[in-house]
């Protein structure tokens, strides 16, 4: 394995597990926040019972969290200190602010996790909200320093140099929007569906349940409505990309050939050799509407990138697939439990029902990994698009295999202990609170 | 705004040698008197380690924000030291909540034990022995030089090491006077008081080495140090400090140096400080990094300060009324 090849590995490998632990320090605050205000309106211990049983559930990912996303911190230099020299002035500000909205928090976790007890109740939920606000913060700032890459602004590059250059138009470049709206939907819905699978799950063994009845409901309304709401703001990210980046999106769609009214492209095996996408379904004219609302739009296909500046389609293009499919999949799984929730309330907790939600456990995780190997495969050869290469960024270190051996096994490690920890952690729930276990025994 | 950057920047520094270092020195101290030590860390540090690394990231998103060259050249030449201190943060911070927070006390909490323990003092050479090498100037960006000395040569030697291990006693030592004021058994004070004193006179011995070598291999930071007035007050504060933190902890005045402690710490690190900056590596053919010539962009200050202003007015209140909620309504 050359340097290249190990230390975009090592990076992927290295975001790929922290936006797990992210997106749950994101979102579940919000469910907690609002199960203690269920609590404090309606004095039903259930809803205390919940709060603590989350609150101590997500101390141990919140750890993993910092110490990953420290990781990513040195990361970025350690494997690409020539984009860092360059880039660093330009797109730090939202890490900066990042700095601020981790310290607060952190500082608000304190206060929740410790503070029962030894604050007035109201404060001790206004906690809770500080810490997903600032979680939420964090995530859309980060995915500022991400959407400089993708549409870099804020500076001039002449002659190598780069001048000019203004922070504030770095971080509000064109993509922030786009990605930072669909990125925190994403994290909602990924783990609205997981937590709601996980006591589906439970509800199955033990219907009656009011503990999990509760979680099931909070967890998959949050999920549900991020749900709806993500196909369009991907809409949106897509004809972004059709104007911004069109190699990114000839890749996604395996879009070869420049054409008016473009098929839009489902499923298949694009052929690289050939310029032919096998086995695929097409729907005439549709991706000249989805990419620029008209019919007859002219998409920029595959041929007009020169090849040394082609990202790698057949990934880029599976990857889109997987997230759109289950993107469309949880969205009408959404309608669905909005539907029965307005007419049959009581089908929300038929077998069948929480079969299917404890299925989508892991559906969202996969999209939105799938997502960003859209984005960053998408982005390829470059690290800053179309004016620093990846390969040019790279260190000049030897020997990164070796580190990304390391980070994969001791990360792989951990996720093996962690998922041992939360079993532990859920039976013992399950023991020390004696609301979870049935009426009738 | 340059050097208000480099203020806060200061602070971040001082805060994580304080707080970080009383965080990895817990975890030395546990690996030399084992696991009659683990409740008292508990109590001292839990509530608030993860605010302790804070610090940390700080630090590190000022310098890649406000000195992008500095925070390249680190990665290239300290690559190794820097990834084994990151193994180690990821190791500790893990081992650390997962025994816990775990639910009950069993036999696997051995494993997390000796990963904590382990990681937390090799963690703390390697911060060493990286500080170490930015003041070596053996930092060669020759392309056609060896992996050797590129790679190698910078960090590996006599005098990055005894920096490295300096460092850990220093955060032994914070962490020991850390435990100390949270200690009420007569027994524990006994205890942490004697580990205290064995380490600051550890430090005085090992500083003494870090000096010698610094003089056999002619760092430059010796010279430095040598001509700078402030160097030689602030190092003699730090020194004169010593006995007084002596006799407060024979005297029980916990609190009292608990203060101590952090001015000396303070002391020596303005100490250093005096001496190098503005310089901060030092380079082997001379083109040394400095603050002025490694400096963003005006522009980028510029956004960077309003990012430290807004973000002090309300971490420091939040910070302050964190300890209160944990620290104080519990007694
Ligand atoms: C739960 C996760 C999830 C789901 C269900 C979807 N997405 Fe997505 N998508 C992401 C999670 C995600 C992501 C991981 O969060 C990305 C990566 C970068 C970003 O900003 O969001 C992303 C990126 C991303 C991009 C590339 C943006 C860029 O490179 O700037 C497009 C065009 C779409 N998505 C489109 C869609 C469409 C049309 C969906 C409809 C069904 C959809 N996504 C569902
Ligand atoms: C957490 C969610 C993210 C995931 C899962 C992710 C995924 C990936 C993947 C798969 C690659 C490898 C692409 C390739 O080389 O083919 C990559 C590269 C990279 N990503 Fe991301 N990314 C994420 C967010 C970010 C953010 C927020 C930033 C920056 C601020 C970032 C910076 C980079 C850099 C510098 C590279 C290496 C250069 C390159 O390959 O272009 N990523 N990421
Ligand atoms: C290059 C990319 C990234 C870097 C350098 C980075 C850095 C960090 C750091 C240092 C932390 C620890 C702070 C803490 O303890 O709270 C952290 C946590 C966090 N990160 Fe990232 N991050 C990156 C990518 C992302 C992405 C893509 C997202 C989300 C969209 C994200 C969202 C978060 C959130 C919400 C937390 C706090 C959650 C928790 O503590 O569990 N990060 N990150």
């Amino acid at each position: 394995m050359d340097v290249l090849t190990a230390a975009r590995l090592q990076m992927a490998f290295s975001l790929g597990f922290h936006i797990i632990f992210s997106c749950i320090g994101m979102t579940i605050p919000f469910f907690m926040a609002y199960a203690e205000w269920k609590w404090l309106k309606t004095d039903n211990t259930v809803y205390k019972d919940l709060t603590k049983a989350w609150a101590k559930g997500i101390a141990i990912f919140f750890a993993v969290g910092a110490v990953s996303g420290t990781m990513l911190s040195f990361e970025l230099g350690l494997l690409w200190p020539e984009f860092m020299k360059h880039a660093g002035g330009i797109f730090g500000m939202p890490f900066s602010w990042e700095g601020t909205a981790f310290f607060i928090e952190a500082i608000a976790l304190g206060v929740f996790l410790y503070g029962w007890d030894k604050v007035p109740k109201w404060t001790h939920w206004f906690s809770g909200v500080v810490v997903g606000v600032s979680g939420l913060a964090s995530g859309v700032l980060v995915v500022a320093a991400n959407s400089w890459m993708n549409s870099p602004s804020g500076f001039d590059f002449i002659d190598g140099e780069y001048v000019n250059i203004d922070p504030l138009a770095a971080m509000f470049n064109d993509a922030w929007f786009s990605q930072a709206l669909h990125m925190s939907l994403a994290a909602f819905v990924a783990t609205g569906f997981a937590v709601a699978g996980l006591h589906g799950f439970y509800l199955l063994k033990n219907k009656d349940n009011e503990f999990h009845k509760a979680a099931f409901k909070i967890a998959l309304t949050f999920g549900a409505v991020a749900a709806i709401l993500i196909p369009i703001s991907g809409d949106h990210s897509a004809k972004d990309i059709a104007v911004r980046q069109p190699a990114k999106l000839a890749a996604m769609e395996a879009h070869y050939h420049t054409e008016k009214g473009a098929p839009l492209i489902i499923g298949g095996i694009p052929n690289s050799e050939t310029k032919t996408v096998d086995y695929a379904i097409r729907i005439p004219y549709a991706l000249s509407f989805l990419a620029h609302g008209d019919f007859n739009a002219e998409v920029i296909g595959l041929d007009q990138i020169p090849d040394d500046e082609e990202p790698p389609v057949i990934v880029v293009h599976f990857a889109f697939q997987i997230m759109v499919g289950i993107g469309s999949l949880l969205a009408f799984i959404s309608l669905i439990y909005f539907f029965l929730s307005w007419r049959k309330k009581e089908l929300i907790y038929h077998p069948l029902f929480l079969k299917v939600i404890t299925l989508c456990i892991p559906l969202g995780y996969i999209a939105l990994e799938a997502g960003w190997t859209v984005t960053e495969v998408g982005r390829q050869p470059w690290i800053i698009y179309k004016v620093m290469r990846t390969a040019d960024a790279v260190t000049p270190m030897p020997g990164i295999q070796y580190s990304f051996y390391i980070t994969l096994f001791v990360y792989s490690f951990l996720s093996v202990v962690l998922i041992w920890l939360m079993k532990r952690q859920i039976s013992a729930i399950h023991k020390d609170y004696p609301i979870l276990t049935n009426k009738e025994n | 705004m340059l050097e208000f950057i480099v203020l806060v920047l200061s602070i971040a520094f001082f805060f994580y040698t304080l707080l970080g270092g009383a965080d990895f020195g817990a975890g030395i101290i546990e690996l030399f008197t084992g696991n009659k030590s683990i409740r008292p860390i508990y109590k001292a540090i839990a509530p608030v380690w993860e605010v302790n690394h804070m610090w940390l990231i700080l630090a590190i998103v000022i310098i890649f924000n406000g000195f992008p060259p500095i925070f390249a050249q680190m990665s290239v030449s300290l690559h190794i030291p820097l990834f084994i201190i990151l193994m180690g943060i990821v190791l500790r911070g893990t081992a650390f909540t997962f025994r816990h927070y775990d639910t009950h006390v069993d036999g696997t909490h051995v494993y997390y034990h000796w990963i904590f323990r382990i990681s937390s003092l090799l963690t703390a050479v390697f911060l060493g022995v990286t500080l170490g090498a930015m003041m070596y100037g053996r930092i060669d960006n020759d392309p056609n030089s060896t992996f050797y000395l590129q790679f190698i040569a910078p960090w590996f030697n006599y005098f990055c090491f005894s920096v490295g291990i300096f460092v850990a006693l220093i955060f032994a030592y914070i962490a020991s006077i850390f435990i100390l004021g949270e200690a009420i058994e007569a027994k524990q004070v006994r205890f942490y008081g004697i580990l205290a004193k064995r380490f600051s006179i550890s430090m005085i011995i090992v500083g003494s080495v870090v000096l010698t070598l610094a003089y056999l291999y002619e760092v430059p930071f010796l010279s430095l140090a040598l001509s700078a007035p402030i160097s030689w007050a602030a190092f003699t504060g730090a020194t004169i400090l010593l006995p007084l933190i002596w006799r407060g902890i024979n005297k029980n005045q916990l609190q009292l140096i608990r203060v101590f402690v952090a001015l000396q710490i303070g002391l020596i690190m303005l100490g250093w400080a005096a001496a190098q900056i503005p310089i901060l590596i030092h380079m082997k053919d001379g083109n040394h990094l400095t603050l002025y010539n490694s400096v963003a962009p005006d522009a980028t200050l510029y956004y960077l300060t309003i990012a430290l202003v807004v973000g002090s007015l309300s971490i420091f209140p939040s910070i302050y009324y964190l300890f209160r909620v944990v620290k104080f309504k519990s007694e």
